[in-house]
C-alpha cells in the first residue's frame, strides 16, 4: 500500500462524484470559514480593548482622595480633597517605581465660544497627565509648564468639543469662555474615541492646573486636588508603585498605623485586564459557537462517506479478492474522508479570511486572523475528517469479500 | 507432479439465523500443479462455496484446506489477502472490473497492495495485457470494451502477479459462444504453456471439454471425479469460421 497512490484514487474517487464531493465539503468550508472569521472577530475585539488601554494610557494608577472618615461617617473616595499638590510632586520626586505624576482637578462646566457653548468635562492639571495618556495635539501646541507656572489662561480642546462650538473653524486662537473666564484655545487633541463602556474621550478640556485651582475648582479647597494621575516605571513595577505610594501618601499624612487612609489608589490596567478577559471569553465562545457548524460538516462527511462505501461495495470486494487487507480498504476510505475536509479546510480559510476582510470593511470592526488560528482550524478540519470518515471506513474494512463481490 | 490443493473432509455450513444450511458435507479432493479442472454440478451443490474456500475468501467450517502443503484452514483475514494477492488469479462470470477506470489500471490493482514501484507496476501490467492480445487498448475503460476484452482485462489481472493458481467461476456464462472459444484458449495456453494450475466452473458441457479434468458435485460431496483425454483445443475451433448456428445465437 502506498500512499502517494492511495491520496491519487482518493482524488478520483471524489472527482467521479464532483457535485457530490462539492456539498460535502461546503459543510467544512461553512465551518472552517465560520470558525476563522469569528475568531477574527474576537481577537479583534480584544486588540481593539488594548488599544483603548494604551489610549488609557498604560501602567496607569489614580490616587484618589477620601475615603475620610469624620464622626464615624465615611465619605466615597473623592469627595473630600485630602490630596495636595506637592503630593503628586512628591510622589514623582520620591518614588523609584514611578515614572509621572500629575495632581488633577475636574469638574463639569460650560463652555462658551460666541453664540455656541457645549457642556463638557474640564480637567485642571499639569502637562504630564498628556504624557501620561500620550495624547499629542494635532493642532496648535501642547501644555506646557511654563503655562502652569504663569497661571496662563490657555487650554486644549479635545475634538468632540471643537465639534460642537467650532464646526469646521480652526479653534487655535480664539478665545473661548469657560465659567465666564476667557481661555485663549492653544490647542486641539488627536482624536481618542470611545472608551469600552461608551464614555467619549473627546469631550474634555485641558487646562493648566494653576488657572484652573484659581478661576474654576480650587475654590473652596486650596492647594487641594481630587485625583493624582501616577504612571509607573512598566508593567512589572505597578504593585510597587501602588505600595511606595501608600507608604509615602501615609507619611506625608501622617497616618498613624492601625489607622485608614484618607484615599485611595486605583490600579486601572486591573480593570481593564478584566475586560480584556471578557473579550477573549467572547472570542472563545464565538469560535466555539463557529465549531459546531464544523462538526454539523464532519457529519456531512461521515453520511457521504457511508453512502460512497455502500455504492462501492462491488469495488471493495474485488479489490479485497486482489488481495487489499482490510487496513488497505480502510486506508483508502479514511484518506478520501481527509481529502475532502482538507480541501474543504483550505478553500474555508481562504472564505474566512475574505469574509473577516468583509466584516472590518463594512461594519468597521477590527478582525485579527492569527497564523495560530488558521493552523487550529485547519488541522480541526483535518480531525474532523478523521473522526468521522473512521466509522464509514472501518465499515468497508470489516466488509466480507464475499458478500461484497456479491453486491448489486 | 506436485500436489498444489489438498481438501480434507471439508464441511461449510452456513447459519441463517436458527436454521443450519449445509454447503459442503465432507468434500475431499486433491489437485495436482498444472491440471486443468473442470468442476460441474447443479446450483446449490457447493461449487461455488468449494471455490471461495480455495480461493481463501472464506473459511471452512470444519475440514483441512492444504495449499502448495500449508495449512490455510486457520489463517488470518490478513493472511489470506495475502495468499490472494501472490498465489491465487480470480476471473468471475461478471467480470468484476473497476468501472471507470482504464484497462490497464484494472489490472494494476493487484500490484497496488505488495508495494510494488510505480514503473514495475505499469510495466508488468502492459505486459499482462499484451500477453492476452489487449495491446492498444490499455487507455480503454470497461464500459468501451466488448465482454470478450473485458475478460481478457480480468485475466490479465489475475495474472499479473504470476499466480500457481487460476480459479475461473463461470468465466463465459456471459459471454457468446466465440468469444468463449477465445477465452477459453487463452486459458488452455495459460494450463499448456505456463502451467498454471486452473479451477474452472462451468455449466457448459462444451466448456468443460477444454479442461483435463471433470469433477461433478452434488449436495455438498464430490460424485464423479474423472480425468478427461479427449480434450478439446479451443484454438482450433477458435481459428474455424464460425458456423451459421453460432452467428445466430
Amino acid at each position: 500500500m502506498n500512499f502517494p497512490m492511495t491520496i491519487r484514487i482518493a482524488f478520483k474517487a471524489l472527482g467521479r462524484n464532483k457535485m457530490r464531493s462539492g456539498l460535502t465539503m461546503l459543510g467544512i468550508i461553512i465551518g472552517v470559514a465560520a470558525v476563522i472569521a469569528m475568531i477574527a472577530i474576537g481577537s479583534g475585539a480584544k486588540v481593539r480593548i488594548q488599544e483603548q488601554i494604551a489610549s488609557m494610557g498604560s501602567n496607569l494608577l489614580i490616587v484618589l482622595s477620601g475615603s475620610a472618615t469624620s464622626g464615624g461617617f465615611r465619605w466615597g473616595s473623592g469627595s473630600v480633597p485630602t490630596l495636595t499638590v506637592e503630593d503628586s510632586k512628591a510622589i514623582a520626586s520620591e518614588l523609584s517605581a514611578v515614572k509621572y505624576s500629575a495632581p488633577v482637578l475636574q469638574g463639569i462646566t460650560q463652555v462658551v465660544f460666541q453664540n455656541q457653548n457645549w457642556s463638557t468635562i474640564t480637567f485642571a492639571t499639569t502637562p504630564e497627565a498628556l504624557l501620561i495618556r500620550d495624547w499629542p495635539a494635532i493642532r496648535g501646541r501642547t501644555l506646557m509648564q511654563a503655562d502652569v507656572d504663569g497661571a496662563a489662561k490657555v487650554c486644549l480642546l479635545g475634538q468632540t468639543v471643537v465639534d460642537n462650538l467650532f464646526g469646521e473653524m480652526d479653534p487655535v486662537g480664539q478665545v473661548v469662555r469657560i465659567k465666564k473666564f476667557p481661555f485663549i484655545v492653544v490647542g486641539v487633541l488627536s482624536v481618542k474615541g470611545q472608551t469600552t463602556w461608551g464614555q467619549d474621550q473627546d469631550d474634555i478640556v485641558y487646562v493648566p492646573l494653576t488657572s484652573g485651582m484659581r478661576l474654576l475648582f480650587g475654590k473652596h479647597f486650596p492647594g487641594m486636588v481630587r485625583s493624582i494621575s501616577v504612571q509607573a516605571t512598566g508593567p512589572d513595577t505597578m504593585k510597587l508603585a501602588e505600595e511606595q505610594i501608600s507608604q509615602l501618601l501615609r507619611q506625608r499624612h501622617r497616618i498613624r498605623p492601625g489607622q485608614e487612609n484618607d484615599f485611595t489608589v486605583r490600579n486601572l490596567s486591573e480593570a481593564f485586564s478584566a475586560a480584556e478577559q471578557s473579550a477573549r471569553v467572547m472570542s472563545l465562545l464565538l469560535g466555539a459557537i463557529a465549531s459546531i457548524s464544523l462538526l454539523v460538516g464532519g457529519i456531512g462527511i461521515m453520511n457521504i462517506m457511508l453512502v460512497s462505501v455502500t455504492e462501492r461495495t462491488r469495488e471493495i470486494g474485488i479489490r479485497m479478492a486482489v488481495g487489499a487487507r482490510g487496513r488497505d480498504i480502510l486506508y483508502q476510505f479514511l484518506i478520501e474522508a481527509l481529502v475532502l475536509s482538507l480541501i474543504g479546510g483550505v478553500i474555508g480559510i481562504l472564505m474566512g479570511v475574505g469574509a473577516s476582510q468583509l466584516i472590518s470593511h463594512f461594519f468597521r470592526w477590527p478582525t485579527l486572523i492569527s497564523p495560530q488560528a488558521l493552523l487550529l482550524s485547519f488541522s480541526f478540519a483535518g480531525g474532523v475528517g478523521i473522526f468521522f470518515g473512521f466509522y464509514p471506513a472501518r465499515k468497508a474494512a470489516n466488509l466480507d469479500p464475499i458478500e461484497a463481490l456479491r453486491y448489486e | 507432479m506436485n500436489e498444489l490443493i489438498r481438501v480434507e473432509h471439508l464441511v461449510k455450513t452456513y447459519f441463517l439465523g436458527e436454521v443450519q444450511v449445509p454447503a459442503l458435507k465432507g468434500l475431499d479432493l486433491t489437485v495436482q500443479a498444472g491440471e486443468f479442472v473442470a468442476i460441474m454440478g447443479a446450483s446449490g451443490s457447493g461449487k461455488s462455496t468449494f471455490m471461495n474456500i480455495v480461493g481463501c475468501l472464506d473459511r471452512p467450517t470444519q475440514g483441512r484446506y492444504y495449499l502448495e502443503g500449508r495449512d490455510v484452514s486457520d489463517l488470518s483475514r490478513d493472511e489470506l489477502a495475502r495468499i490472494r494477492n501472490k498465489k491465487i488469479g480470480f476471473v468471475f462470470q461478471t467480470f468484476n472490473l473497476l468501472a471507470r477506470t482504464s484497462a490497464l489500471e484494472n489490472v494494476e490493482v493487484p500490484l497496488f497492495y505488495n508495494d510494488t514501484s510505480t514503473r514495475e507496476r505499469r510495466q508488468k501490467a502492459m505486459q499482462a495485457l499484451f500477453s492476452v492480445g489487449l495491446k492498444g487498448w490499455e487507455h480503454h475503460l470497461p464500459s468501451q470494451l466488448s465482454g470478450g476484452q473485458q475478460q481478457r482485462v480480468a485475466i490479465a489481472r489475475a495474472l499479473i502477479n504470476r499466480p500457481s493458481l487460476i480459479l475461473a467461476d463461470e468465466p463465459t456464462g456471459n459471454l457468446d459462444s466465440r468469444t468463449s472459444l477465445e477465452i477459453m484458449d487463452i486459458f488452455q495456453k495459460l494450463n499448456q504453456q505456463s502451467g498454471i494450475t486452473i479451477i474452472l466452473v462451468t455449466h457448459e458441457p462444451d466448456i468443460s471439454g477444454y479442461a483435463s479434468r471433470h469433477v461433478v458435485f452434488r449436495d455438498g460431496k464430490v460424485i464423479q471425479d474423472i480425468p478427461f483425454q479427449s480434450r478439446s483445443a479451443a484454438q482450433d475451433l477458435a481459428l474455424r469460421p464460425p458456423t451459421v448456428e453460432e452467428t445466430s445465437s
